[in-house]
């Protein structure tokens, strides 16, 4: 099993690829395309992570010591993202989601984008999934 | 002056316009949130503050009076641009919110009672809605609400029937729905009005910068808007009322500017417009706002007018041929602006990508969450076109939308 930093150079090496940003995209639209479905019954209003233009819903259950994030969203490039999130952060301990450092964000060369728009609900999400690690931490 | 519309000369008085947005050239479609700026109002706004900065009204100085003449000058360049009876009538404000806000608490506390009726229509903007909600439940009034069809035209039949059946205080309308383009017949919405005794706000956000209005002709009791959306600067609204109904209400906030006499025992209130104006005001972007006004007029009669309706048959005509599009709006009363959905397609996804081409439109709810719930959307795309905007910049985002979509799909 990758670390969480192993798993973002994977990302950062793979959007290296790219140096059109169309292609980034396209590449992030079929990320998100791939993301594994969510099981319905966990798409429910309190799962909604708020402050997204599109919805966005993120579920998270403890596997032995690691958590693992299910999500989903009515947008595709939000799913790209969630999608990348889920690939780095998923099936970790609490403790590691909870000090991992998120860089691939900056350095897969959409940071502009990602970052600055309040409406896409990245950082929501990262701070959703973060609560998440909090509370399985102190409930172990 | 120039009696032909001269796109080009036109294009150069937006500076704004003029630049690349991630390596393309911007295409600004979102003239529904706010329009661009003339160079006229730029400079305005600079030599304000260069030259003749100063709080008005009590200054016996020089720049106080300089300031003052130009703040006034603004009001009454909107007495004439909205052919308003007189100077006192025009309320300067924050913007539309500001304005449809200060009606509900002055004239809303002090008329409304258990059992009223405010009528506002589905297509309101969220600020036409809330501030309604807010007063009528504290007065124990009650919202009803003016239904709209598939098309996006209002039923002006079940108005009417509301008007005849319910105890109909008040009515809040746009003239023009921000987020489909549907112009309503606030004319006969407000003799309608006036038949049962009710009392008419027209909601202007959308109709100001693209017809003239006639407050007078179309006997309006309380008309908002903001000048953001009429070329002017961000931060200054405008609310005309009838004299007599803003010479009944009670003032809205207390402070300067707004008194006449004050004493720990008793207060009395400024005369209008002041009456409603306290503290110090938005000074510098009133000034400018009046450029807006003078850049309007220097513009031949029905230029605005028939560009943006050329924009809108050719952007029409050119969306209906992309598969899957579906424009929501139909309405045969429409100004120049589109939205649209796409089977399958999440609006946010195409608003994203499009802007990756320099393509500004805006996508979401558009504050009319109750419009969106009515056709049973998440949102929309929609594009916004004002009178600088070419037939040219349409090819460009209609070809960026095609492109957008198949990277979608
Ligand atoms: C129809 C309508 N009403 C009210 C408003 C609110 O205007 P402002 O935010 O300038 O107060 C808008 C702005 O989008 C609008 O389109």
């Amino acid at each position: 099993m990758a670390t969480i930093n192993e798993t973002q150079d994977e990302l950062i090496e793979e959007f290296g690829l790219f140096e059109d940003w169309a292609d980034k995209y396209e590449y992030l639209i079929d990320l998100g395309k791939k993301l594994s479905p969510m099981n319905e019954a966990f798409k429910t209003e309190e799962n909604v992570i708020k402050g997204c233009q599109s919805k966005v819903w993120l579920h998270a259950e403890k596997h032995g010591d690691h958590i693992v994030f299910f999500a989903d969203s009515e947008a595709i490039i939000v799913k790209g993202m969630i999608s990348m999130l889920i690939r780095v952060l998923s099936n970790h301990t609490p403790a590691e989601i909870m000090q991992a450092d998120l860089y691939f964000i900056d350095q897969i060369g959409m940071a502009q984008h990602l970052a600055q728009t309040r409406s896409n609900g990245l950082v929501a999400m990262v701070k959703q999934m973060k609560n998440y690690a909090v509370a399985f931490n102190a409930m172990a | 002056m120039a009696e032909k519309f001269d796109i080009e000369q036109v294009r150069k008085d937006f500076p704004i316009l003029d630049q690349q947005v991630n390596g393309a050239p911007l295409v600004y479609f979102d003239n529904a949130a706010t329009t661009q700026k003339p160079q006229m109002v730029i400079d305005a706004l600079n030599h304000y503050y260069t030259r003749d900065n100063a709080n008005i009204h009590r200054g016996l100085h020089t720049l106080a009076e300089r300031a003052t003449t130009g703040y006034e000058l603004t009001r009454k360049k909107l007495k004439d641009f909205l052919n308003a009876e007189s100077t006192d009538q025009i309320i300067f404000t924050s913007g539309t919110t500001a304005g449809i806000n200060l009606v509900a608490q002055t004239y809303g506390r002090a008329n409304f009672s258990k059992g009223d009726i405010i009528l506002v229509s589905n297509l309101e903007h969220h600020s036409n809605i809330v501030p309604w909600q807010m007063i009528a439940e504290e007065k124990g009034a009650e919202v009803q609400v003016i239904p709209v069809d598939e098309a996006g035209i209002l039923d002006m039949k079940a108005y009417v029937e509301l008007l005849d059946t319910k105890r109909v205080k008040f009515v809040a309308v746009n003239h023009v729905s921000n987020a489909i383009g549907t112009i309503n017949p606030i004319a006969y919405i407000i003799e309608q009005a006036h038949r049962v005794g009710a009392k008419v706000l027209i909601d202007g956000a959308q109709s100001v910068a693209h017809f003239e209005i006639d407050v007078q002709a179309l006997d309006i009791d309380f008309l908002a808007f903001s000048a953001h959306k009429l070329f002017g600067p961000t931060g200054v609204g405008v609310l005309y009322g009838k004299r007599a109904l803003l010479e009944a209400m009670p003032p809205y906030q207390g402070g300067g500017e707004m008194i006449k006499e004050v004493s720990f025992a008793s207060t009395t209130y400024n005369e209008l417009p002041y009456k409603f104006e306290a503290g110090t005001p938005n000074i510098a972007d009133v000034y400018a706002f009046g450029f807006a006004l003078d850049y309007l007029k220097s513009l031949p009669k029905n230029a605005v007018w028939e560009q943006e309706k050329a924009l809108l048959d050719y952007a029409t005509e050119q969306l209906m041929q992309i598969d899957g599009l579906r424009i929501v709006g139909q309405a045969p009363e429409k100004i120049a602006v589109v939205s649209f959905v796409i089977d399958g397609v999440h609006p946010q996804d195409i608003g994203v990508l499009l802007d990756k081409f320099g393509v500004a439109i805006r996508t979401g709810h558009h504050c009319a969450q109750p419009l969106m719930a009515r056709y049973e959307l998440v949102g929309t795309c929609r594009a916004s076109f004002a009178f600088y905007n070419t037939k040219s910049e349409i090819d460009l985002f209609v070809k960026a939308l095609k492109r957008t979509i198949t990277m979608l799909s």
